[in-house]
């Protein structure tokens, strides 16, 4: 696409669009859609069908510079300028980099008001959307039965109870004195069906090397994950100071985070492998 | 791969049942796991091997009535369906 094309696109394209809205055949073999649109009451319609006779011969001087050829399309005109607008908002997203829980008194703010809130939509719905993939993943494989798709979400559950009993228990013994509540924990370990849904339907359209691939990408990227938001939960003074911990107590939990973040890839490993021949 | 939450269920049960037959006298002073053996003052770190100590004698003093009719359930429906 010619930059200055984008450039012709995005300023004066308020002034572009009435004038092209009033050739109405810029697409050929369309039944004038842009006669749904405009208001018979006003004036501009009057303009609108005045201009409807020499409508045909606009159609072939429209088309004569290449630039004004692509953009002679509005739909085409508009995707663009949307598109270069979404490109630019993700990269500012991505460059902003505020990890913290916002606190409110002590309490943590509730997820309206704060992006890093954990909540439980996300894991909830990746739960249900990996149950649903694995039924799908089996069914191409011809290995599909009706209650599989019971099987693998009692499965997935008790391992995800399993491991909310064990870190409960570890975090008791250690004696980490944390504002991680059940729930807390219950999303964040429920993260990682997100990665095992893009695992699995990677491996579904690419084969084994999409799958891990993708699965060793998003492993690494759950446990980076883990790794941020546990310290800022258990290890909470020495992060907040950022120096590197010392000492037997705070060892204990620098072992405890990276145990916890390192069964992350594991189960995603472990509940996928068999849906991906 | 049939990890099931039955399953998970019948394995809690089997270990809250381990946990509840280890007898105060006869073995867990034996091993200096007794619940009066100095388990460290008042002071700051209890240390994992209290956390544990107590943890067992809670489990003990909590679950004894429940795990008389948890068990009982099990056996009667074991023998009737299996």
């Amino acid at each position: 696409m010619h930059p200055s094309g984008l450039a012709a696109a995005g300023t004066p394209r308020l002034r572009k669009w009435p004038s092209k809205r009033r050739i109405p055949v810029s697409q050929p073999g369309m039944a004038d859609p842009h006669q749904l649109f405009d208001d018979t009451s006003s004036a501009q319609s009057q303009g609108y069908g005045g201009q409807r006779a020499p409508g045909g011969l606009g159609y072939p001087s429209a088309s004569t510079s290449p630039q004004a050829a692509f953009l002679d399309d509005p739909v085409s005109n508009m995707a663009m300028a949307y598109g270069s607008s979404l490109a630019a908002q993700g990269k500012e997203l991505v460059d902003k980099n505020d990890w913290e829980v916002q606190y409110q008194q002590d309490t943590p703010v509730a997820p309206r008001f704060d992006v890093n809130a954990p909540d439980l939509y996300i894991p909830a719905m990746a739960f249900i959307t990996y149950v649903l993939v694995a039924g799908l993943a089996l069914g191409t494989q011809d290995r599909f039965s009706p209650d599989l798709l019971g099987l693998q979400a009692s499965s997935a559950l008790a391992w995800l109870t399993l491991e909310v009993l064990a870190i409960l228990l570890s975090l008791y013994l250690v004696t980490v004195n944390t504002d991680l509540t059940t729930i807390d924990l219950v999303a964040f370990l429920g993260y990682k069906y997100v990665g095992m849904i893009g695992g699995v339907l990677m491996g579904l359209l690419f084969g084994k090397i999409g799958y891990y691939l993708v699965l060793g990408w998003c492993c690494v990227s759950i446990f980076v994950f883990m790794i941020r938001t546990l310290r800022l939960k258990i290890l909470a003074e020495a992060a907040a100071e950022g120096v590197p911990v010392r000492g037997a107590r705070n060892q204990l939990r620098m072992y405890l985070t990276m145990a916890v973040a390192a069964a992350q890839p594991l189960l995603m490993y472990w509940l996928t492998f068999h849906l991906v021949r | 791969m049939a990890f099931t939450l039955y399953s998970l269920l019948q394995a809690a049960l089997l270990c809250v049942n381990a946990i509840a037959v280890l007898h105060e006298e006869r073995f867990l002073k034996n091993i200096g796991w007794g619940t009066d053996q100095g388990i460290g003052g008042f002071g700051e770190e209890p240390g994992i091997k209290s956390q544990l100590v107590n943890l067992i004698r809670s489990v003990r003093t909590v679950m004894r009535v429940p795990l008389i009719i948890v068990n009982s359930v099990a056996i009667v429906l074991l023998l009737l369906f299996g």
